[in-house]
């Protein structure tokens, strides 16, 4: 999987999508459609990353998928604190050490890719996104419980590059923190319980007959991962081109 | 002449060998000595009547190792917690229980998923250390939970590239947020609405990244809580 498919997949997910790839044109390299020469980039750029985290094109992509999602958070982030009346002040330094943080990620894989960094996309925020602080919150805390998920859906595809996992495991419970606190600042709980949730049993121990826990804090223990497919699926609606 | 050369050449490599033997002996029974010895110690320090030197415990090698690793640090959790439930601080307020309850809930969890999954691999269980613990006083058992919860999370960040199979891999991936989950709400209870909850102090500023810590850095730190000596020698390492 790579950031080309990931965009194919967005198209997939979000049919009326169109002219939304012009960014790669900066690149003089493709434009929409070229997928043929898309599919040959990781290739060619993973050649070409620095030797720290040049490690396998599994890697690349993963990192292209991560820095994605970080630009994703950094740009509502800053948007959020750029805007007046939105954050009460009693939030702001809740929020500013989040905003801090993403840029920080941001920064970071971009270095990790070098020249093979994909480009910013140009994002898009549902109405009301910055205009309701109960609209923001949410958002910020989809953005977070999702980071969480598709950092830990990535974790397996790393596992020959240490240096590189251990650096997403680092991001990873970070964004733990973040989604944590912002869950709570909303009134809810800091851990995830998804009542959708049916199976108790973890790598084959049932946990339930087990520790005759609740359901909740069962569920809560483990935290899940998500798919690239079922992050794009959440995280996709923003990518406006 | 020859016989005696033929002597002298054994006893040369036994004379060798011998020292190097006995001291790879005398250095575990001294280290294992002085383990137990200092747990002893601190052991006294709050009891009336001192434990007996305990077996150390070792943790193994492999996957097997880093998941008994990952069971010990939930045994010291979940002990503390049970202890924080059992014998509230004064002044804890129904929410703080909700929240420690949560959390104490997903350490026993924890802990006994790890003890299932290892199966007969398992450690025994371990015998905590709360000595240095005022659990009357709200500010010593949050302090403490922040820094259990603070070392946990740089425990699997850091063992995460020690893990072989992706399987355990995604299981210690499922816990890490947890913990880092758990972290976030503690340190927010003793600072809140601030930027402690993933404060400069454990996440590094420049690059956003929190703590990842091997285990030979994590184990001196948790040992000072639990009394049973834990030797982590035949870890993985890289």
């Amino acid at each position: 999987m790579n950031l080309f498919n990931i965009i194919a997949d967005i198209e997939q997910i979000d049919a009326d999508a169109s002219e939304r790839y012009s960014f790669y044109s900066r690149r003089n390299l493709f434009k929409a459609g070229s997928r043929l020469a898309a599919a040959a980039l990781p290739t060619l750029v993973a050649g070409s990353l620095n030797e720290a985290f040049a490690q396998s094109s599994a890697a690349v992509d993963v990192l292209k998928y991560a820095l994605t999602l970080e630009y994703l958070e950094d740009e509502f982030y800053r948007i959020g604190l750029g805007t007046a009346n939105l954050i009460p002040a009693a939030d702001q330094a809740v929020f500013s050490q989040i905003s801090k943080h993403e840029a920080a990620h941001v920064a970071l894989l971009k270095g990790a890719l070098g020249a093979a960094a994909p480009a910013k996309p140009t994002f898009q925020f549902p109405t009301g996104t910055f205009t309701s602080y109960q609209t923001f919150m949410a958002t910020a805390r989809a953005l977070e419980d999702t980071g969480v998920a598709a950092y830990k859906g990535q974790a397996g595809a790393l596992i020959n590059d240490k240096a590189i996992l251990q650096t997403a495991l680092r991001i990873h419970s970070v964004e733990a923190r973040h989604a944590a606190q912002v869950r709570r600042m909303m009134g809810m709980k800091g851990w995830v319980s998804d009542t959708t949730q049916t199976s108790f049993t973890q790598a084959g121990v049932n946990l339930k007959t087990l520790t005759g826990k609740s359901d909740d804090a069962i569920r809560e223990a483990f935290d899940e991962p998500l798919t690239m497919a079922q992050v794009l699926a959440i995280a996709g609606p923003f990518i406006k081109a | 002449m020859s016989k005696q050369q033929n002597e002298s050449g054994l006893s040369m490599l036994p004379g060798q060998l011998e020292p190097v033997m006995v001291g790879r002996r005398l250095f575990l029974r001294y280290a294992g000595a002085v383990t137990a010895g200092g747990a002893l110690l601190a052991a006294c320090k709050g009891e009336d009547n001192p434990d007996t030197i305990m077996a150390t415990v070792d943790l193994g090698t492999g996957d097997v190792g880093i998941l008994n690793y990952a069971y010990a640090l939930e045994q010291l959790e979940a002990a503390f917690y049970t202890q924080v439930i059992a014998t509230p601080f004064s002044g804890m307020t129904a929410a703080e229980t909700q929240l420690l309850t949560d959390i104490r809930d997903h350490e026993v969890i924890h802990r006994e998923f790890f003890k299932a999954a290892l199966g007969t691999n398992a450690i025994g269980s371990l015998t905590p250390n709360f000595a240095g613990i005022n659990f009357s006083d709200r500010s010593s058992v949050l302090n403490t939970a922040k820094a259990f919860e603070d070392l946990g999370v740089s425990a699997y960040n850091g063992a995460g590239n020690l893990i072989k199979d992706a399987n355990y891999l995604l299981i210690a991936g499922k816990i890490v947020s947890v913990e880092a989950r758990h972290a976030a709400a503690i340190r927010d209870l003793l600072s809140p609405k601030s930027g402690s909850f993933a404060g400069d102090d454990i996440v590094t500023p420049a690059d956003g990244l929190d703590a990842a810590s091997k285990p030979a850095a994590v184990l001196p730190t948790a040992q000072k809580f639990v009394k049973t000596p834990i030797s982590g020698a035949n870890l993985p390492t890289a």
